[in-house]
C-alpha cells in the first residue's frame, strides 16, 4: 500500500472511532471528544493529500490544517461553554436526558 | 562510559513515560504507578550520572544536538538538547532528590485514594523540570516551563476538595502566569531580533558572541540596550516561578499541597527553575555589563530584587506558626539569596547554593512531612512540641537540615554556599545595600530556624495527637537519612580550599586559595551573625519552652503590632486584593454596565420595534387572513405531528440518521463505479 493509502486508512479509522464515540457515548463531553477526533481525521486527509499530492512544496496543506485547528479550538470552547450552560440548567450532561427540543 | 548528547532527551523522557503509564493504568494499580515512577526516576538518575561524567570530560564545551521540529515556508523551527556541566549537575541533583521524594511519598500518601494520580502528576512534574534542564532552545524551555506550571497546579490542588487547596492551586497558576507573560514577550522579542531561539548553535545561537554583540549594541526605549530589555522580560518569568518579590505570594499558599509536593516544588524543581533560567541565559543577562552608558544593567535589577526577597522572606518567617509556612518563607528568602548571587555576577555561587539548598530544604520538608504524618496532620508548631524523644531519626535529620540552612560553620553545606554568596555580594561594585540585607537575613534565618526546632521538638507534647506520635517506617526515614548525608557532604564540593564545583561549572582550571581566604574577616562576621541568631532563638524559645497551648509568643508580647503584621505576611495578599483585585472588579463592572445597558439597551430597542411590527401584523392576520389558512394549517399540523415523532430531541439519534445516509451514499458511489 502506498503511504497515501496508509494515511487515508489511518484517517478513516480515526474517523470511525470518532463517529462511534459521538454516536454511542452518553456524556456530552465525550461526544465533543468524538467530534474532535473526526475533525482531526479530516486534518490528516488534508495533510496526506497535500504531502503526496502534485504540489507538496507549497505550504497550503499545513496552513489549511493550522487554520482548521484554530477553528476547532474555538469550536471546542463554544461546545464546552454550551455543555456548562446546559449543566447549569439541567444538572446533567447525559445527552439522553437533554431532550427538551423534542417534537 | 559516555552518554552521547543526542541521547540526553532520555532523562526527561523516562519520567514522562512513567507518567503515561500511571495515567493509563487503572485506579487500583497503585504499585504499578509508584513502581514505574520510582524506577523511571532512578534510571534517569543513572543516565544523569553518565551525562555528568560526559560533561566533566570537557567542562568548557557546550555539547548540543539540534534538530528540526517542523518547517513552515522557507524557514524551519529548530529545537535541541544541550549538555554542559550546569545541565548535568542540575539533572543529577533533581533526579536524586526527586527519587528520594518519590520513595518518601509511597509512605506519606499510603492512605490516599488518589495514590495513582499522585504518582502520575509527580512524574509529569519531574519530566517537565528535566526538560527545562536539557533544553537547548528557549522555546523548548518555555514549553517545559509551562508544563511545570500545569503540573504544579495539579499537585498543589491535589486535595482539591479542600477549598483552600483549590484556591492555592489557582493562585499559584495565575501568579506565575503573570511572570510567564514577561518570559513569552522576551522570547518573542529575542526570536524577532535574532531569528533564532537556540541557545548554542555553532556560532549562530542566541547566547553566542555574534548574537549577543548585536543585541547589546541596539538601543530601545529609555536608552536601554535590547539585551537588557529582553533580559528583564525573561527575568519576569524567573520572578514568578522562583517566588521573588513582588510575585512571591503564591509560594506560601502552595503549602496546601501534600508535603512531598512541597518538598519537590520548594527544593528541587519548580522554584529552582527560575534560578536555573537566569544562570542558563547568563551571557544574555550580562551582555550589557560592558556598556558604560546604559541607564540600567539587567543584573542590577536581579540583585536588588534578590536582596529584597531574601530580607522580606526571612522577616515574615519569624512570625509564622505553621511548620510548613516557616519553611516556605525560608525558601522565598533562600531563593532571594540565589538571585542576589546571580545579580552580583557570581552565577556559580547561585548554582552552588541551589544544589545545597535543594538537599537541605528537601530534607527539612520531608522532615516536616514526617512530623505531620506522625502527629495526625497537625501543622501548627504551637500544638506540637516535645517530639525530640519520640521521633529520634526525624529530629536528628531535621536538626542537620536546620543547621545547614542557618549556616552553622564548617561542617554543613549551607555555610559554604551562603559564604560564597555573601563574599560575591561584598565584592559588588554597584551598591552595598544588598550585602547589608543579606547579612540581616543571615541572623533572621538562624533565629527562625532555632524557633522552629525549639517549638516543634523541645518542651512537652501539647496535644493528645502529639503525645501519641511515634517514628515513621523506614520508607520515610531512609530518604531523610540520605538527604541529611547530602546536606553535610555536598558542602565539600565547593569549599574555598577545594573549589571543584565552581571550576567545573565555569569550565576553568581550579584556583586553589580562593579569595574567600583573603577576607577571613567576612567569614568571621557571618559566623558571629549566625551565632547571634541561634543564641537569640535559643534564649527566647529554647530555654523556657512553651507549656500551654495558647501561651502568647514572647516576641508577640514584646512587639504585638509588628508580629501581627508579619504573621499576616505584611498584608501583601490584602494589598493585591485591594489594588489588582479591585482593578479587575472595576473593569468587570464597567464591562457589565456596557453589556447590560448600552449593548443590551440597543438590542432591547430593536426588540421593541420588532414587537411593535408584530402587533400590527397580528391585527392584520387575525382579522383578515386567518380564516382561510386555518384549514390549510390543520393539514400541516397533522403532517407535522407525524414527522415530529422522528424529532426525538436526542442529538445522537440525528447523528445516526446522518451516519446511515453517509454510508448509503458511500455505497452508492463505490458500487456505482466511483462516478
Amino acid at each position: 500500500m502506498s503511504p497515501l493509502q496508509l494515511c487515508l486508512l489511518l484517517s478513516s479509522l480515526l474517523f470511525c472511532v470518532g463517529l462511534v464515540a459521538a454516536m454511542a457515548r452518553s456524556n456530552a463531553i465525550l461526544v465533543l471528544l468524538g467530534v474532535e477526533l473526526m475533525l482531526n481525521a479530516a486534518n490528516i486527509n488534508f495533510i496526506a493529500f497535500w504531502r503526496y499530492g502534485p504540489n507538496p512544496e507549497a505550504g497550503t496543506g499545513v496552513l489549511f490544517v493550522l487554520f482548521s485547528i484554530a477553528v476547532a479550538a474555538a469550536e471546542a470552547a463554544v461546545g464546552l461553554a454550551l455543555v456548562i450552560a446546559v449543566y447549569r440548567h439541567q444538572k446533567t450532561i447525559r445527552l439522553a436526558s437533554i431532550n427538551r427540543l423534542k417534537g | 562510559m559516555h552518554l552521547p548528547v543526542s541521547l540526553v532527551w532520555l532523562i526527561p523522557a523516562l519520567p514522562l513515560l512513567a507518567a503515561g503509564i500511571a495515567a493509563l493504568a487503572p485506579r487500583s494499580c497503585r504499585t504499578l504507578a509508584a513502581g514505574a515512577a520510582i524506577a523511571a526516576m532512578i534510571a534517569a538518575f543513572v543516565i544523569s550520572c553518565l551525562a555528568l561524567h560526559t560533561a566533566l570530560a570537557d567542562p568548557g564545551a557546550k555539547l548540543v544536538a539540534n534538530f528540526e521540529w517542523f518547517d513552515v515556508g522557507a524557514g524551519a523551527m529548530r529545537l535541541g538538547w544541550l549538555l554542559d556541566p550546569l545541565t548535568a549537575f542540575m539533572c543529577v541533583m533533581v533526579t536524586f532528590v526527586a527519587s528520594l521524594i518519590f520513595i518518601f511519598s509511597t509512605g506519606y500518601m499510603k492512605a490516599d485514594a488518589n495514590f495513582k494520580q499522585f504518582f502520575c502528576f509527580l512524574s509529569l512534574f519531574a519530566a517537565a523540570m528535566l526538560g527545562i534542564l536539557v533544553a537547548n532552545s528557549l522555546l523548548l524551555l518555555f514549553i517545559c516551563w509551562e508544563l511545570v506550571g500545569l503540573a504544579s497546579y495539579l499537585l498543589i490542588g491535589f486535595w482539591f476538595h479542600k477549598p483552600s487547596a483549590a484556591a492555592a492551586a489557582k493562585k499559584a497558576f495565575i501568579t506565575t502566569r503573570i511572570g510567564d507573560l514577561g518570559l513569552l514577550l522576551g522570547l518573542l522579542w529575542l526570536a524577532d531580533s535574532t531569528g533564532s531561539l537556540l541557545f548554542y548553535d555553532g556560532g549562530n545561537g542566541v547566547l553566542e558572541v555574534a548574537a549577543l554583540g548585536s543585541l547589546a549594541s541596539q538601543v530601545t526605549v529609555g536608552g536601554l540596550a535590547v539585551s537588557t530589555a529582553i533580559g528583564l522580560l525573561i527575568f519576569c518569568g524567573a520572578v514568578g516561578k522562583s517566588g521573588q518579590f513582588p510575585l512571591h505570594v503564591w509560594l506560601p499558599d502552595a503549602m496546601e499541597g501534600p508535603t512531598p509536593v512541597s518538598a519537590l516544588i520548594h527544593a528541587a524543581t519548580m522554584v529552582a527553575a527560575g534560578v536555573f533560567l537566569i544562570a542558563r541565559v547568563y551571557p544574555l543577562m550580562s551582555a550589557d555589563l560592558a556598556l558604560p552608558l546604559v541607564p540600567l544593567h539587567a543584573l542590577t535589577v536581579v540583585a536588588f530584587i534578590g536582596a529584597i526577597t531574601a530580607l522580606l522572606g526571612a522577616t515574615i518567617a519569624v512570625a509564622q506558626n505553621d511548620i510548613k509556612r516557616v519553611l516556605a518563607f525560608s525558601t522565598v528568602s533562600q531563593l532571594g539569596y540565589m538571585m542576589l548571587a546571580l545579580g552580583v555576577g557570581s552565577w556559580v555561587a547561585a548554582i552552588f547554593h541551589l544544589l545545597t539548598h535543594a538537599f537541605f530544604k528537601a530534607l527539612l520538608f520531608l522532615g516536616a512531612g514526617s512530623v505531620i504524618h506522625a502527629a495526625h496532620h497537625e501543622q501548627d508548631i504551637r500544638r506540637l512540641g516535645g517530639l525530640r524523644g519520640r521521633m529520634r531519626i526525624t529530629f536528628a535529620t531535621f536538626a542537620i537540615g536546620m543547621m545547614a540552612l542557618s549556616g552553622v560553620p564548617f561542617l554543613f553545606s549551607g555555610f559554604w554556599s551562603k559564604e560564597a554568596i555573601l563574599h560575591a555580594a561584598h565584592g559588588w561594585q554597584v551598591s552595598h545595600l544588598p550585602f547589608g540585607a543579606a547579612l540581616v537575613a543571615v541572623v533572621l534565618t538562624a533565629f527562625y530556624m532555632t524557633r522552629l526546632v525549639a517549638e516543634t521538638f523541645f518542651g512537652t507534647a501539647r496535644t493528645e495527637e502529639t503525645e501519641h506520635a511515634h517514628e515513621n517506617s523506614a520508607v520515610m526515614t531512609v530518604p531523610l537519612i540520605l538527604l541529611a548525608v547530602g546536606a553535610v557532604a555536598l558542602g565539600f564540593l565547593g569549599t574555598p580550599a577545594f573549589p571543584w564545583l565552581q571550576a567545573r561549572l565555569l569550565g576553568e582550571p581550579e584556583v586553589h586559595g580562593h579569595p574567600l581566604f583573603e577576607s577571613a574577616g567576612l567569614m568571621m562576621l557571618s559566623i558571629v551573625l549566625v551565632a547571634v541568631g541561634l543564641g537569640a532563638g535559643w534564649a527566647i524559645y529554647g530555654r523556657r519552652p512553651r507549656v500551654a497551648l495558647d501561651a502568647v509568643d514572647p516576641l508577640a508580647k514584646a512587639a504585638p503590632g509588628v508580629i501581627a503584621a508579619l504573621g499576616n505576611r505584611l498584608g501583601f495578599d490584602e494589598l493585591y486584593a485591594a489594588t489588582l483585585g479591585r482593578l479587575v472588579t472595576a473593569g468587570a463592572t464597567v464591562a457589565d454596565f456596557f453589556d447590560r445597558y448600552v449593548w443590551g439597551g440597543a438590542v432591547t430597542m430593536l426588540a421593541r420595534l420588532g414587537e411593535f411590527a408584530g402587533v400590527v401584523n397580528r391585527e392584520n392576520d387575525e382579522s383578515a387572513i386567518n380564516g382561510g389558512f386555518n384549514v390549510v394549517s390543520e393539514s400541516f399540523r397533522d403532517s407535522g405531528r407525524a414527522y415530529s415523532r422522528a424529532q426525538s430531541g436526542e442529538p445522537q439519534s440525528y447523528l445516526r440518521f446522518i451516519a446511515t445516509g453517509f454510508v448509503v451514499l458511500m455505497l452508492l458511489v463505490i458500487l456505482g463505479g466511483g462516478r
